[in-house]
């Protein structure tokens, strides 16, 4: 296959004619973007891939650590067959082939936290190979309409986690921890057939969501336990230009923005009339830049051998089928069926479905009471406890704030007991107060809706009667004056009037005069 | 040899730790044929601990038997130096399972035993130690090499210091010392014995040996540490009944192939001889005995050392002194340049020469060409095996070595890959295969060096190869006790 790739790549050279190599003045629209990610997921185990260590995320140091961890010389590897039936399940969900007979490789190089001076990983015959994922890409502009993409993948594979090495600037030493040494991960390796940092961020949240439903990898970016490489080129023809791969992007945020830096780095440096170097760069948080891992640049020989310490990995020996009956419903299906039940479009369903605590808020409200509506749950939810959230710089799988709370502000609103300002005040309090139910709350306060139409006619009358000039003004055809009218009201009121409602009754008002 | 002691043991007219003292004292006046290179501190109590057991009635099957470890097999609070100033100051915190299979049969372990530094070499020559030297006539000025690389654990056996020891085989280093030191000498099937504790050389050839004076002896070591090991992935559940060694055996109706290709260049006439006697002593005795090829035997050694140096290069890696092992007093620069003065200063020659071999042959552009191609080759050599089998031999008969044990000199004059070359030739094929295979005394040459015989099996039928051997040990008389000087 790759002998054909090349002859193809030089038929192509030979019969494009050659560009004017000194045009200085590229075409924007004709270099496009080519990005491919490989994900290093660590398996959500009890115990590492070969040995019988914990897997324990803040053990102390060099507490989760066997012989075999440790390469003590003469300890062999034992393979853990819950790491098998991980990757084989991960597999089944990305619609990958398994490979019955699947083999392990020692992958050589030295490293200071990699004791043993290999890698066990699986080079030459992978567990599994030609899955795909789809995935929705949605664009924060709201101009831009969603789409739905796939990137194949190549191959999972099976390998060992390295351990970590504390550079301590005071001392000057390196420190070794060997807790992460021999975790199982699985590689996802996928095609390069993404275009930019949205399609790349888009396709890692899917996988989170995904590993969210099967529990093969707990997704946490923050602890490491998902890793993302992104081999990025840009290319104006058939053929893939010369790529860079930025190592070890820890959350999707540094996905997006480093995939896109980077087509925007080579694309600077094709203007400048020089060559993209193929090598290793990282991303800098900081500075919002890719920068060159200068170790990295020398050309590795990992000189691959063939793990002779296990046997080949038959998967025979495991019940596939039970694996596939425990597949539980996967977000894609989960978000079609949102959007017929409660009406949601795809980008508010994204929304929802990217934040796991207020999904299942979501559906706790819901079926607490199915006559809400889920528009206005799903606004309470992403936008006004989110924000709120944020604001507060909490997580949200920290939200401590009982669903049932949330229903209940919706419910004020349905029943016009609140107005939407007020409903925001009454969240911000159930963070202070967890004790007070929002009913409580606005009863405490006073913080009811004024919205009986006598009450909003008599306040609009009196309104119309300190405004003169607005009045007039209005009548004279300046219609904004409506606004500053509603907007005096509402100073007058301290927002708590129906705005809707005041605003219909200023204009019956205002024409019958 | 085991079953007289034990008997003198239940008896109770010898005692453990008696025996043991007696060991101890054996060891202390041979010191000088460098044989063990550690004592365990702990043995004594071992055998206090065995005599209570006696004393309450209970033998467990090696009960206060004493035996030597190679010092390559994990001895948890015994250093494990692999005759290397690497791990000179390295003590396991972990038993091999082969030891803490032995310990749990009442065996109380001696030492641990000379070799090639990481049983890299077929004399037990290449050690920190320094050579080991062969009981046969030895003497101040001139000595033979005991071979190698389980040398050490020969020699403890054939000067009589301990019954039984522990050895590995990776290309001959069980069978090659033994016979140069006139005992018997196994390397079980690849698969049946635990390589976990072992430290590796080649994991897809190492196998854990055997050396005794008889081969019932070896049979009362095997019949203890046999079995799988959830700690070694190749060690394998195969349910070998190891009470039909005791069964009858007729040589009638065993088929037994001489392989021509063993008669190579470089055969002395009275190994050769050798093998033609026993032979002639099968067919005497109604066994059939035919002549057989193994067409790709020459090829073997060449395919050895590609295979060994890649997996030496690889095995080896772990060797850089930061979490254990020697540590360099030079200053360094960075974690590299550390490594490579603590490997430098630390290892053999001969090792890093094979760790130099083995990654030029595992490098991208090489690995079609060595690597593969040796595996194709090893396939092939299998395969000449595999054909006897089918075509219903029960063994091979062939010679251990090609000559009797060469003298210190004339062993130093060639370098290690000749030295391994030559000493490997017949015992080397056999790893390739995972074949079991053992070798025992005949006789001895004119200058009185003892001469034997290899009986390779098919794979797992150890048994009935050790029952061949033990048959053809009680039709040969070769004296077991050996004159020392």
């Amino acid at each position: 296959m790759y002998i054909k790739k090349y002859i193809t790549k030089q038929i192509f050279n030979r019969i494009r004619p050659q560009r004017n190599k000194s045009t200085k003045n590229i075409d924007e629209h004709k270099w496009k973007s080519v990005v491919g990610l490989e994900v290093h997921a660590q398996i959500s185990s009890e115990s590492k891939l070969f040995s019988s260590a914990g897997c324990k995320f803040e053990a102390s140091v060099n507490s989760q650590v066997s012989l075999f961890d440790a390469a003590i010389p003469g300890t062999l590897p034992r393979l853990n067959e819950k790491c098998v039936e991980a990757a084989i399940l991960t597999a089944l969900v990305l619609k990958c082939n398994l490979n019955k007979i699947s083999l392990f490789d020692r992958k050589h190089y030295f490293y200071a936290d990699m004791p043993a001076g290999y890698q066990i990983t699986q080079q030459f015959r992978p567990i599994a190979e030609n899955g795909e994922l789809m995935f929705h890409v949605i664009d924060q502009n709201v101009k831009k309409d969603p789409y739905i993409k796939t990137s194949f993948i190549k191959q999972i594979q099976l390998e060992q986690d390295s351990g970590r090495t504390v550079h301590d600037e005071s001392s000057q030493t390196s420190l070794i921890d060997l807790n992460r040494a021999g975790i199982g991960l699985m590689e996802l390796v996928f095609e390069p057939d993404l275009c930019n940092g949205l399609e790349a961020s888009s396709l890692i949240k899917e996988l989170l969501l995904i590993f969210e439903s099967i529990k093969t990898c707990s997704g946490r970016m923050e602890e490491g336990a998902l890793r993302v490489d992104a081999n990025v080129s840009i290319t104006n023809r058939d053929e893939l230009g010369t790529r860079t791969e930025i190592k070890n992007l820890g959350s999707v945020k540094a996905v997006q923005l480093a995939v896109d830096y980077e087509i925007f780095r080579q694309k600077n440096i094709i203007k400048n009339g020089k060559k993209i170097v193929n090598e290793t760069r990282g991303w800098d948080s900081v500075s919002n830049k890719t920068i060159s891992m200068r170790d990295k640049e020398v050309l590795q020989d990992y000189r691959f051998m063939p793990e002779p310490n296990l046997l080949p990995l038959n998967l025979n020996a495991f019940d596939i089928n039970k694996l596939q009956l425990i597949i539980p419903e996967l977000p894609f299906v989960i978000r079609k069926n949102i959007m017929k039940k409660y009406d949601l479009n795809i980008r508010k369903t994204c929304i929802l479905m990217n934040e796991p605590v207020l999904l299942s808020m979501f559906f706790d409200i819901m079926n607490h009471d199915k006559s809400r509506n889920p528009s206005r749950v799903w606004n309470i939810l992403t936008i006004d406890l989110l924000t709120e959230l944020h604001k507060r710089c909490i997580e949200s799988s920290q939200c401590k704030i009982p669903s049932n709370f949330i229903g209940e502000v919706v419910d004020l609103l349905d029943n016009n007991t609140l107005n939407l300002a007020y409903a925001k005040k009454v969240i911000s309090v159930l963070f202070d107060e967890t004790n007070k139910s929002p009913s409580q709350i606005v009863t405490e306060n006073n913080w009811e809706q004024i919205y009986e139409e006598e009450k909003i006619d008599h306040l609009c009358k009196e309104v119309m009667i300190e405004c003169p000039k607005a009045v007039k003004d209005y009548r004279r055809g300046k219609v904004q004056a409506l606004k500053f009218l509603i907007g005096q009201l509402a100073k007058k009121t301290n927002n708590k009037v129906n705005i809707a409602y005041a605003s219909n009754k200023f204009e019956e008002l205002l024409k019958n005069e | 040899m085991i079953s007289f002691l034990k008997k003198r043991l239940r008896d109770q007219t010898l005692s453990a730790v008696d025996l043991y003292t007696k060991t101890l004292k054996d060891l202390e006046n041979k010191s000088n044929l460098n044989a063990f290179v550690h004592i365990n501190q702990d043995g004594a109590r071992q055998a206090l601990e065995c005599q209570k057991q006696l004393k309450n009635g209970i033998q467990r099957p090696l009960e206060g038997i004493p035996i030597a470890v190679k010092d390559n097999f994990c001895t948890k609070g015994i250093p494990t130096t692999c005759a290397s100033k690497m791990l000179q100051n390295f003590i396991p915190m972990y038993n091999a399972t082969m030891v803490e299979r032995l310990q749990a049969a009442g065996a109380v372990i001696v030492g641990k035993t000379n070799l090639d530094e990481f049983a890299m070499g077929s004399g037990t020559v290449d050690s920190i130690f320094g050579p080991t030297k062969n009981v046969w006539r030895s003497n101040s000025d001139e000595w033979h090499i005991a071979g190698g690389s389980s040398g050490g654990s020969c020699t403890a056996v054939a000067s009589g210091v301990c019954v039984a020891a522990l050895g590995s085989d990776t290309g001959g280093s069980v069978r090659n010392p033994a016979s140069y030191c006139g005992i018997v000498g196994f390397k079980p099937s690849y698969g049946l014995l635990s390589r976990h504790g072992l430290i590796p050389l080649v994991n897809s050839m190492d196998v854990p040996g055997i050396v005794a004076q008889t081969v019932e002896d070896v049979m009362a070591v095997f019949s203890v540490v046999i079995g799988p090991d959830l700690n070694d992935s190749t060690c394998l559940n195969m349910n070998l009944d190891t009470n039909k060694f005791q069964q009858d055996f007729s040589i009638r109706d065993c088929r037994i192939g001489i392989p021509e290709e063993y008669n190579c260049k470089g055969l002395s006439k009275e190994v050769k001889d050798t093998w033609n006697y026993i032979a002639d002593l099968i067919d005497n005795s109604e066994g059939m005995v035919k002549k057989v090829s193994l067409p790709h035997t020459s090829a073997s050694i060449a395919t050895y050392s590609v295979l060994n140096a890649c997996e030496v290069a690889s095995n080896m890696s772990r060797y850089t002194g930061i979490l254990y092992g020697y540590r360099s007093t030079q200053n360094y620069k960075s974690f590299e340049s550390l490594i490579t003065t603590n490997r430098i200063e630390a290892l053999g020659e001969v090792v890093r020469s094979r760790i130099l071999s083995g990654n030029f042959f595992l490098l991208q552009s090489n690995y079609e060409k060595y690597f593969l191609q040796s595996l194709k080759v090893r396939r092939l050599i299998s395969d000449d095996f595999q054909n006897i089998w089918k075509s219903n031999y029960d063994f091979l008969v062939t010679p251990t070595t090609l000559t009797t044990a060469p003298l210190l000199s004339e062993f130093k004059s060639l370098d290690n890959r000749t030295q391994c070359a030559t000493q490997d030739y017949c015992t080397q094929p056999a790893n390739m295969a995972g074949c079991p295979a053992i070798t025992i005394p005949v006789k001895l040459s004119k200058s009185k060096m003892p001469i034997s015989i290899q009986i390779i099996g098919q794979n797992f039928d150890d048994i009935r190869l050790l029952q061949f051997a033990n048959w053809l040990e009680k039709k040969i008389t070769f004296t077991q006790i050996y004159p020392y000087n």
